[in-house]
């Protein structure tokens, strides 16, 4: 009896320990209770930050976060071609647990990829940067931190040049620019061969006219390269400066990393970058033994009809959760401590997401000068993705390098044509576009 | 004792393996054999050659940007855009810069091999040397080549050993920029032609040469004479990959310049039009013309310039 008995117990408990077991092994990967639910597993974090894995910035964080959830662990992966890579992963289920969202998902292909963090009208009081991952009034992606945009400038440089003030119009930039040229330095930098740098000019869209519905004006027009309007600007002032000679010599030979070290030891006067550069540039200038605050921040040079100068300020890469993922709720803990606690922003320079937080210190000359910072408005419903559709239609990579590329070229007379005919062909390519969109 | 176990051991083996005809089990499986070795290396290439390119012929299709979940069929809008858009078809005649360095490679590939494959001292030193670029990795190149055609770079200083003080930019200058691309190209195509060349003048029989020196015939002679003809097949070979090859150069003006400056080639703008313009079904449209192209050229070239029978007697 006495051995039966035993028998029995051993097996309701080995019973008992199977089903304890499954459960437990389960638990880490398969509590998918969405958002609410327990911050248990080992959350993925794809990131386009190599560097700060690479300098344990991340495990850091990673330890710090794994203190305050005990059941939850972060590991990650970075990766160098992040949009690229990242585009043929989405097609698949297995892109990590929390990702920054890449720019080539557009809003109305963001339900099919991440979870739904909760409706934008709630988030707003809270967070910045909300309208680009937002569509029909739910929010994908909150911003890991935000940049300004506008430009670099290097202080003595422009002290030697005998330019008391930075340029707020495209005349005053352009004769700024010849002062500079005769101290011997680059006026400006355009990173042609990198490519992406000149991407960045197109986040001064906006600044121009200050108006924080210009992008969205941009695809109602049908020939936004015409005089007064923000692409005109911008896309001016980078062909007047290559065609006056005040860039590189030879385009085709730039050096990103190289060029950080010129434009601290100051042969390099400019560069058009968002304001997450400035660090890296401070970095460089300390590396080669300069003070790191010869580098300046100004906005882009356009001043508006109101007399203001605006300068745009926009998410970077928005954090956002796999809708494949099994660990959610230690994903969005994982966001929120990035967000919240890490110091990320602090560290890096950038705009914390956070309305509660201030601006950055490396913004403080915008506000000495007088700029007035905007953030656009989100695309009107139904047209969410209607920019960017009219622009790969067109062909004009506007997010892109290769159409300034061309502008270069055509600039620097190593294309055909000039200024208004590229113009007049952009124009064209842009109202042929959108006829086609409908 | 052995021999006499071994023998009946065979047919009892068979026996045991099919249960059916016994005799004929082992000729099937025999005769099997050769295809599961094939079956190994054709099912790699199913699945990752012919499947990925009856995807991308479903994707020419339609209109699909690449993330889309669901692909809307298009039919042949995109092949009507190919042939219609004129910027998708005007990068062609950037092909002609590595079409004519394909004969400069060619050249200099012959003139080495026809040097080479005679008792040369150091001669396989110098095989070494010449084949050694092809081993290198394209994209190594394109870094090394990157800094040589830098301004001030190794190639200006080089020069200006020679006196040429005032060197053009190699690649800023829109009309040097496609040569120099060309050039880093032939440099590292030309070891592969070169192995050729060798290897079909090293088969040519070594009494025809010792036959051509008793008859009096000089080196010149020689060459037109016998190892020309000789290594004709392969010098038309070499033809069909030049020009299938120059049709669809990517790696080196891709790394180079990423086909700005007036470099684009139309596998680098097929790459830009997949992937900076979303436009995937385009883009596979485009591929599957160039792909048909290079098939239409090398039929042509095949029917001009028909394989004859290579006979030295």
């Amino acid at each position: 009896m006495a051995s039966r008995k035993a028998v029995a117990a051993a097996i309701a408990g080995a019973a008992t320990a199977a089903l304890l077991l499954t459960s437990c092994s389960g638990a880490p990967t398969g509590s998918d209770d969405g958002l609410d639910g327990e911050v248990t597993g080992e959350v993925t974090f794809v990131t386009w930050r190599t560097d700060l894995i690479e300098d344990g910035t991340f495990d850091t964080y990673a330890e710090e976060f794994h203190a305050k959830y005990p059941d939850a662990t972060v590991k990650f992966e970075g990766i160098t071609d992040y949009e690229g890579e990242l585009r043929t992963r989405l097609s698949t289920t297995n892109y990590g647990d929390v990702l920054g969202i890449p720019n080539s998902v557009l809003p109305d292909q963001l339900a099919d990829f991440f979870e739904p963090l909760g409706q934008t009208a709630d988030l707003e009081s809270t967070y910045r940067f909300l309208a680009p991952k937002s569509y029909e009034g739910v929010q994908y992606g909150i911003a890991l931190g935000g940049n300004a945009n506008g430009i670099l400038y290097n202080k003595d440089v422009y002290e030697q040049a005998g330019v008391d003030t930075f340029p707020t119009t495209e005349k005053e930039w352009l004769a700024a620019a010849a002062k500079i040229k005769a101290t011997g330095a680059i006026p400006l930098y355009t990173n042609y061969k990198d490519g992406w740098p000149l991407s960045q000019w197109s986040g001064n869209m906006g600044a121009i006219t200050g108006d924080p519905d210009a992008v969205n004006k941009i695809a109602e027009e049908d020939a936004p390269w015409t005089e007064g309007g923000e692409l005109y600007a911008i896309d001016s002032l980078i062909y007047e400066s290559v065609a006056g000679g005040f860039t590189e010599a030879d385009p085709l030979t730039t050096n990103w990393e190289q060029s950080k070290v010129d434009f601290a030891t100051g042969k390099i006067a400019t560069m058009a970058l968002g304001s997450w550069a400035i660090s890296q540039m401070q970095a460089a200038a300390t590396d080669n033994g300069i003070d790191p605050s010869v580098v300046g921040y100004a906005a882009f040079p356009a001043t508006a009809s109101d007399g203001t100068q605006y300068a745009i300020v926009g998410g970077d890469y928005n954090l956002g959760i796999n809708k494949h993922s099994k660990v959610k709720a230690a994903a969005k803990a994982w966001i929120d401590f990035l967000i919240e606690d890490s110091g990320f922003t602090d560290t890096q320079g950038m705009v914390s997401p956070l309305l509660s937080k201030d601006l950055p210190d490396n913004l403080a000359g915008f506000a000495d000068a007088g700029v007035e910072l905007l953030e656009l408005n989100a695309a009107p419903a139904g047209k969410e993705a209607l920019f960017n559709n009219i622009a790969d239609a067109a062909q004009i990579d506007i997010w892109g390098n290769i159409y300034r590329q061309k502008l270069v070229d055509i600039a620097r007379g190593a294309a055909d044509g000039d200024k208004e005919s590229y113009f007049a062909e952009l124009n064209e390519r842009w109202a042929d576009a959108r006829a086609a969109q409908g | 004792m052995s021999p006499i176990t071994t023998t009946p051991r065979v047919p009892r083996r068979r026996g045991r393996r099919g249960s059916s005809g016994a005799p004929a089990g082992q000729g099937f499986f025999a005769s099997l054999t050769p295809y599961l070795f094939l079956a190994a290396a054709v099912g790699l290439l199913l699945l990752l050659t012919y499947l990925p390119a009856v995807n991308m012929l479903w994707y020419s299709f339609t209109d699909w940007d690449g993330l889309d979940l669901e692909k809307n069929v298009v039919w042949l809008d995109n092949y009507v855009q190919v042939f219609t858009n004129p910027q998708i078809f005007g990068v062609f005649f950037v092909s002609l810069y590595y079409f004519g360095g394909s004969f400069v490679q060619m050249a200099i590939a012959l003139y080495f091999a026809a040097l080479l494959s005679y008792r040369t001292r150091f001669s396989n030193f110098f095989r070494g040397v010449l084949f050694f670029p092809y081993l290198i990795n394209g994209v190594a190149i394109g870094f090394v080549f990157l800094y040589l055609f830098q301004p001030g770079g190794s190639l200006d200083t080089v020069l200006g050993w020679f006196g040429l003080a005032d060197p053009p930019q190699w690649l800023g200058d829109p009309a040097i920029a496609n040569v120099s691309l060309a050039g880093t190209s032939v440099w590292r195509y030309t070891g592969l032609n070169f192995v050729l060349f060798l290897g079909a003048i090293q088969s040519i029989p070594g009494e025809l040469y010792e036959a051509a020196d008793i008859d009096g015939a000089n080196k010149w002679q020689q060459f037109w004479a016998l190892t020309f003809p000789g290594i004709r097949r392969i010098v038309g070979l070499s033809f069909v990959l030049a020009v299938a090859g120059s049709l669809s150069v990517f790696e080196i003006p891709f790394i180079m310049t990423g086909g700005a400056n007036g470099t684009s080639t139309f596998v680098i703008q097929t790459l830009q039009t997949a992937f900076n313009f979303r436009q995937v079904g385009l883009a596979s449209a485009m591929a599957i013309v160039l792909l048909a192209i290079v098939l239409l050229v090398t039929f042509v070239q095949r029917k001009i310039f028909p394989d004859e029978k290579v006979d030295l007697t």
